[in-house]
């Protein structure tokens, strides 16, 4: 495509052409309009002046006859302005006058009409110079004609130039106009040819790039800024993306190369049956460990694309709680700690009571491998309360808590804090929690109790109405489970 | 030994699951689409159907649809990539007998076939009594002994003696176990599963010659006498 095709394609060169178009139109009816009220003005004037004269000429011939008439014609006619007098006998011999020829015509037809005609001047004019101008004629008495008349030269010529005037103003206008079109369109098509390259260099993968803002806070700036934000937004994404493809890569990188070289050593070193069982048993370990994230990748990956509705039920906290808590009282025992329950009675959510049994389960976890305190005996609170029109069930611990600055980071899947890297985990549990809690409407938060953390979300609660229904419904446990027994 | 019926499209994971129960002594047939496995199912007698949930020509869930509404009882297994709450749900639902999501461990799928094949087909053929050894357990009378001596449980060691004396001889996984008697169908991080066996263990075995629970590695534990 030439350039001159691509610049005729553009929206500001076919506005540019319209815009013309009708500035155009609109000046040629302004000059038509213009010019023929000026001539039908000027006309008027002619018209009246002749009248005067004539009623003058008749008066003089009234009361002085024709010798009057012929002296008083004869000083108006040496006056070289633009009246014309011509007074001819019955037989059309010119007894007077400056008008030396004109169509006889003019002459014969003395009805007082108003004519206009070409005429050559007495004593001024070579015999080819032709004028014109507006004449009546009149028969008097006594068979004299009388032509009176004003030479339209002076009309003519202010007609003229008003012509010439009005369009070599058009002429102006439309170059002017073009100009101006031409020169804010290139701005237009700067502005977009700006915004056209930015995007080519960003679809080109530098995501870091920006429109440039020109400050002036017209449509193209707040066009710039709203695409900015949406690159933002795109960027935090893809970084987002990638730190979790990184993080997965470099989570399952660690356990797939340990997998394999115990298999190399295996392979190198085991003696016997005994040996090589061993070392299938150790690998068997390690592909559970990859099997645990993966699920739980995939886990995450549901919950987060769940629509809320179709898991939800109304369920007794108490109970939920209860549950959980006689599955890890135990573990927790044997770890040298204490787990204790806090729920007020009658507490109800609408949750899925799998996810928020294995939230609960998460965050006890979570205390018992960093909530320990450095002194004493590890002491995990399990509770709920209604608090602001939402439920919250809450994990406490007496360890050192999380630092502040890290509590939001935590969440993120595959973070797991420095001091945290040597236990068994995958660094997912708490992505999980939060993936739950945003499920429920809610979001995972944190609180240093000094000394202590404590880990909560929040849920619905079910209105007192629905509760009983809740209740019966929770009591039977269930529902989907098939008779196993 | 069972007569199981593998409906699994991919070919790897097919063979695999077959070549698998193969080894475990049972006998495995292979179908690759869905409408091949319900002709099959429904020609042949199977113990146990192991069914993938996508399947092409014919879905999983409609095969067990159509084979419940035919009179077929065939305990299914489904394995689903799908594998999450409401799936497992469905999946139930439609008439399924177990959910098991992929990936999974070989033992445990092991596990749950064994389970499913010795599930009692109705009411009246629940025992009330489970007898392993010398240990007794009547459900009746929510009563536990062994030899001459009573064994007092808390109401949760009850549910999970009794699961595992339903599959006596049977390996249990620790997801079954969590699934059954807890009715969580998630996997915890830690060995809380462990501690409630052990403590188990220190009831029903500490004091009396013969263990009679077992933990084996990398599957599970299973409950036997080990003079069977």
């Amino acid at each position: 495509m030439t350039r001159l095709t691509r610049f005729t394609r553009t929206t500001a060169f076919k506005l540019s052409l319209l815009y013309i178009a009708v500035f155009t139109v609109m000046s040629g009816v302004l000059l038509v309009y213009v010019s023929e009220n000026t001539d039908h003005l000027m006309s008027e004037q002619v018209v009246q002046a002749v009248d005067a004269e004539l009623k003058g000429l008749s008066d003089v011939y009234v009361r002085g006859g024709v010798r009057d008439l012929v002296q008083t014609i004869d000083s108006r006619s040496r006056h070289p302005d633009a009246s014309l007098y011509l007074l001819t006998d019955f037989s059309g011999n010119a007894l007077v006058g400056n008008i030396a020829r004109l169509p006889t015509v003019v002459l014969e037809e003395a009805d007082g009409g108003l004519r206009r005609v070409r005429y050559t001047r007495l004593g001024q004019d070579t015999e080819d110079i032709e004028r014109q101008a507006m004449v009546r004629t009149f028969e008097l008495r006594g068979g004299f004609r009388l032509l009176v008349g004003r030479d339209l030269g002076e009309q003519l010529h202010f007609a003229n130039l008003l012509g010439n005037a009005l369009r070599l103003w058009l002429v102006v206008v439309v170059v002017m106009a073009a100009i101006t079109w031409l020169f804010v369109s290139r701005r237009v098509m700067k502005r977009i040819d700006d915004i056209s390259a930015t995007s080519r260099m960003i679809m080109n993968g530098d995501l870091s790039e920006r429109l440039t803002i020109a400050g002036n806070n017209d449509e193209f700036d707040r066009l710039a800024v709203n695409l900015n934000a949406m690159l933002d937004r795109i960027e935090l994404l893809m970084q987002s993306m990638k730190d979790v493809t990184d993080n997965i890569a470099h989570d399952l990188k660690t356990p797939l190369t340990r997998l394999q070289t115990r298999i190399e050593i295996a392979l190198r070193e085991a003696k016997g049956e005994e040996g090589y069982r061993g070392a299938l048993e150790a690998t068997l370990d390690e592909t559970d460990q990859l099997l645990r994230i993966f699920n739980a990748l995939l886990r995450i990956a549901r919950i987060e694309s769940m629509a809320p509705g179709s898991v939800m039920e109304p369920s007794d906290m108490n109970k939920l709680i209860a549950q959980v808590a006689e599955l890890y009282e135990p573990l927790v025992e044997d770890e040298g700690g204490t787990l204790e329950i806090d729920v007020p009675p009658d507490l109800h959510a609408d949750c899925n009571r799998d996810l928020i049994s294995q939230v609960m389960v998460n965050l006890i976890e979570n205390a018992l491998k960093y909530g320990r305190p450095e002194t004493g005996a590890l002491r995990i609170r399990l509770g709920g309360k209604e608090d602001d029109g939402r439920v919250i069930l809450f994990v406490s611990d007496n360890g050192p808590g999380i630092p502040e600055e890290d509590q939001a980071r935590v969440k993120d899947r595959f973070v797991r804090l420095e001091e945290s890297r040597s236990e068994p985990g995958t660094g997912l549990g708490l992505s999980l929690v939060k993936a739950v809690a945003s499920l429920h409407g809610g979001d995972l938060r944190f609180k240093n109790e000094d000394p202590g953390l404590c880990a909560w979300i929040d849920l619905a609660p079910v209105k007192p109405a629905s509760s009983g229904s809740g209740n019966a419904e929770a009591g039977t446990g269930h529902k989907e489970e098939p008779n196993r027994e | 030994m069972l007569r199981i019926l593998v409906i699994e499209d991919d070919p790897e994971a097919a063979s695999y699951l077959v070549k698998g129960l193969s080894e475990f002594g049972h006998t495995a047939d292979h179908a690759a689409d869905g409408q091949t496995g319900l002709q099959m199912a429904l020609d042949s007698n199977y113990d146990i159907l192991i069914v993938d949930r996508m399947l092409p020509k014919m879905d999983g869930l409609s095969i067990i649809q159509e084979l419940r509404r035919d009179g077929n009882h065939t305990p299914v297994l489904i394995l689903s990539a799908l594998g999450q709450v409401d799936d497992r749900v469905k999946g139930l639902k439609a008439g399924g007998d177990d959910y098991l999501p992929k990936p999974f461990a070989f033992t445990e799928l092991q596990a749950r076939v064994e389970a499913l094949a010795r599930r009692p087909q109705s009411a009246n053929q629940v025992e009330t009594t489970y007898q392993v050894g010398d240990l007794t357990l009547d459900r009746m009378a929510h009563s536990c002994r062994r030899g001459e001596t009573d064994i007092p449980l808390q109401p949760r060691e009850f549910r999970l003696l009794e699961y595992l004396m339903q599959h006596a001889g049977q390996v249990v996984t620790r997801t079954m176990l969590l699934e059954n008697v807890w009715e969580y169908h998630f996997d915890p991080q830690t060995n809380v599963i462990d501690v409630h066996i052990s403590r188990l263990r220190g009831k029903i075995d500490k004091g009396f010659d013969t263990p009679l629970l077992h933990t084996i590695r990398g599957a599970g534990y299973t409950i036997r006498d080990a003079a069977h």
